[in-house]
């Protein structure tokens, strides 16, 4: 400890390198924070999932519908706790470029179903009240401005109104929910949908199930597809965590290609940091002689050079790792493409992690070099 | 003039010449620039394969005709009475007294995916006998064409690539459809490889869709009669539906995953070049630091300032050349042409794509690898450029 100031003496010497040094880890690590932050948003979904949730949907595709008549049997099975069923609406809003989840709900056994909604006691009744109307994510309102009570027209893509191509919809009640949750949907009634709409009457697009036990899962999901078989809509049942995961591999291997892009800014950056280190020790040799005259063990210099590397990367790589964390703390740049948007503390730890790394290994040879020097070659030199 | 060009030259190749000297240090900026070019020319290349596939699909001398609100087949419905008004329209191409039309259904089918094992929406087109008309680019290359009324299928060359179970003479089950597998085509590389196509009345049947269609896609005897054709449609009182040219309808498909794959792939190339650029200033007064002795002679030998300071941007220049050609031919070796696919938001359905570096995007890079060495070696050159003579000659 009684040597940090000979430490810190010591890369105060080149200012201009200490500094461009710092800088390049700095942007490297504000850099990681930003891809663990997309990367996050495409697992967030797969990692909340809940465990005791299983989706069923038509065998043939997700785009099929099922009978409304199902629920009943889903409903009576032994192991079902709660059921209930989601339409996917499509629809925009103003512009065909403003699309968001749209989705006709049974409102109660939903969110029954979805207790991490948060919906206000007081709109959750004037939602109930309303048949005409929506329960909204805090996100797409702010994206949108819309209030508690206001007209919103959504512009039919799938299922159009049974007159004209507009539907409308009362705000009532607006969700919130903890960074993990994607508070960019829109939910509406699904008996004022099934009414109002041209045909499909009483068909509904896919069931989530609450099961009593969740290690029984793939068996329950068996047992439920067996009902239906031979049936004119066979179905599929997975977890909801299966499903979501599926539909992540749809998009297609995203993770994967944010940690090559990682792996390539780290490694330039190791690369900046030891030839930082490596300038470092070769034009203090002498001083290093010195420091072994005076009695230094060939440890402590090691130590020396590797707490100057480990302080580096930790200076800079913390910084930015606090910085990203505030920043992307306030919110997403952009709800509609990420509509999650978190550093989550377990990738701010891996950060920390790979600071300490980057400065252990960029130090490593240096450090090596200044422990192995003779002094008598190293006196010599000059 | 001459005189300050054959300075700069001669103080430049010196510089250039003595880099293996300070091997290390210019490895480290060359490595640094080079990596920039790679993620910023492969992400980038995915944005361009995917636009690639999206836009060679459309031809501007078809027009696809969807009911009006829908903002894609997916989302569209034609009743079989309107299809049939829809093919009585002026503008389309006819062979006699056929129309060059084709009424389609467009709905998915769930395969897995090779790669992950998944379950994916596969694309699955019900087409008219008239469809290999409409689009004259699709040709056949492995197997036959199937045969209307029955419950054949064929694939289209990326689909194979990409999903399992899906291989000629398979057997595709789906809850009560079955597709035999008995060609597979190619269209030019776009999108319409990455789908499925049987008989649309087979479709019809198997997804319930009574006598309706979703879209009907028809040939123009020219692409200027684009506009009679919309006109007649679109005023017509029997029907409500919307016109669009085909290529303009797909690459309106692909702006918004182009768009995002921009925004990212410019935000990641920004931050790493930052780095790089800091990478290269540290490399670069290393150079200076470590040649100022050589320098300071120089300048009390007569060469003027100017030249010290253009042969260090030079210098620092050079290793962002080397660096950003080295890392566009990683980036084109490594990623061309690399298959994959990925979800169409707009219609939920698979789209395959094959990674493009373009030379456009190399150049791009190259550009952007010359700007870092620029910005890189400027506070340098400075500094280099006002060392001041009689302190430098004195140092060690």
């Amino acid at each position: 400890m009684k040597f940090l100031p000979l430490v810190w003496r010591n890369l105060l010497r080149r200012k201009v390198r200490t500094t461009f040094t710092l800088l390049s880890i700095f942007v490297a690590f504000v850099l990681y924070a930003f891809l663990m932050t997309i990367r996050t948003a495409f697992s967030m979904g797969v990692e909340v999932a809940g465990v005791d949730r299983l989706m069923m949907m038509h065998k043939v595709s997700l785009i099929q519908l099922l009978p409304i008549s199902y629920m009943r049997d889903i409903q009576s099975t032994p192991g079902v706790k709660l059921v209930s069923h989601n339409t996917w609406f499509g629809g925009t809003y103003q512009d065909n470029a403003n699309q968001f989840a749209v989705i006709a709900v049974d409102p109660e056994p939903y969110l029954a179903l979805y207790p991490e909604f948060k919906v206000p006691p007081d709109q959750l009744k004037t939602w109930l009240a309303d048949r005409q109307g929506a329960l909204v994510g805090r996100d797409v309102a702010a994206r949108y401005g819309w209030k508690l009570g206001d007209k919103v027209p959504i512009q039919a893509t799938i299922w159009r109104p049974k007159q004209g191509s507009t539907w409308f919809f009362n705000v009532d009640a607006i969700y919130d929910g903890d960074k993990t949750i994607d508070k960019t949907n829109f939910f509406f009634r699904y008996d004022y949908f099934d009414e109002n709409r041209q045909g499909a009457y009483g068909q509904v697009g896919w069931y989530i199930i609450k099961i009593d036990d969740p290690s029984q899962a793939a068996a329950m999901a068996a047992k439920l597809d067996a009902q239906f078989a031979n049936s004119a809509a066979e179905t599929k049942t997975s977890t909801e965590k299966a499903f979501l995961q599926g539909f992540v591999n749809q998009i297609g291997d995203v993770s994967s290609i944010m940690v090559a892009i990682l792996v390539a800014v780290l490694f330039s950056i190791l690369l900046v940091a030891a030839n930082t280190m490596s300038q470092a020790v070769r034009e203090r040799t002498n001083e290093l002689a010195v420091l072994k005259t005076l009695g230094f063990s060939n440890g402590l210099v090691l130590m020396l050079v590797l707490a100057e590397s480990l302080f580096m990367a930790l200076l800079g790589g913390g910084t930015a790792l606090a910085l990203a964390w505030v920043f992307i703390s306030r919110g997403s740049l952009n709800n509609a493409f990420l509509p999650v948007f978190l550093l989550r503390g377990r990738d701010v730890a891996i950060g920390v992690v790979l600071c300490f790394l980057l400065g252990s290994f960029a130090g490593a040879l240096p450090a090596a070099a200044a422990m192995r020097l003779r002094v008598t070659d190293a006196l010599r030199r000059n | 003039m001459l005189g300050w060009i054959a300075q700069t030259l001669a103080v430049t190749s010196l510089g250039i010449r003595n880099i293996p000297q300070r091997l290390g240090s210019s490895i480290v900026a060359v490595v640094g620039i080079a990596g920039v070019v790679i993620v910023f020319v492969a992400v980038l290349s995915i944005g361009e394969g995917f636009k690639a596939a999206m836009t060679v699909a459309g031809s501007p001398s078809r027009a696809l005709v969807m009911r009006s609100g829908a903002d894609s087949e997916m989302t569209s419905g034609i009743t079989g009475p309107e299809a049939e008004v829809i093919k009585q329209a002026p503008g389309l191409l006819r062979d006699g007294n056929r129309p060059i039309a084709s009424s389609e259904l467009y709905v998915l089918v769930d395969l897995n995916k090779r790669s992950t094992q998944t379950a994916a929406n596969v694309p699955l087109r019900g087409i008219e006998p008239t469809a290999l008309q409409v689009r004259d680019e699709v040709k056949l290359v492995e197997g036959r064409m199937f045969q209307f009324g029955t419950n054949e299928a064929i694939i289209g060359r990326s689909a194979v690539r990409q999903f399992a179970g899906a291989d000629l003479g398979s057997e595709i089950r789906s809850g009560e459809l079955k597709l035999k597998i008995v060609g597979i085509f190619t269209a030019d590389g776009s999108v319409a490889e990455s789908e499925i196509w049987a008989d649309t009345r087979l479709l019809q049947g198997a997804y319930r869709r009574g006598n309706s269609y979703q879209s009907v896609l028809a040939r123009l005897d020219s692409p200027a009669s684009f506009d009679a054709f919309k006109n007649w449609l679109t005023t017509n009182p029997q029907l409500n539906v919307q016109v669009r040219r085909e290529n303009e309808y797909y690459s309106a498909q692909s702006t918004t995953m182009t768009s995002l794959i921009h925004g990212i792939g410019y935000a990641i190339a920004a931050l790493m070049g930052i780095g790089a650029v800091f990478g290269a200033i540290l490399t670069m007064y290393t150079a200076v630091a470590s040649r100022t002795r050589e320098i300071a002679t120089l300048r009390a030998l007569g060469f003027n300032t100017g030249s010290v300071l253009v042969s260090v941007l030079t210098e620092s220049m050079a290793l962002a050349v080397f660096g950003g050609v080295i890392g566009g031919i990683i980036a084109y070796l490594g990623f061309n042409g690399y298959q994959t696919a990925t979800m169409n938001f707009q219609t939920f359905s698979q789209v395959a794509f094959a990674f493009a570096v373009t030379p456009a995007l190399l150049i791009q890079g190259l550009s952007y690898a010359i700007a870092m060495g620029f910005i890189g070696g400027l506070l340098p050159a400075i500094r280099a450029a006002r060392l001041p003579i009689s302190s430098a000659l004195r140092e060690l």
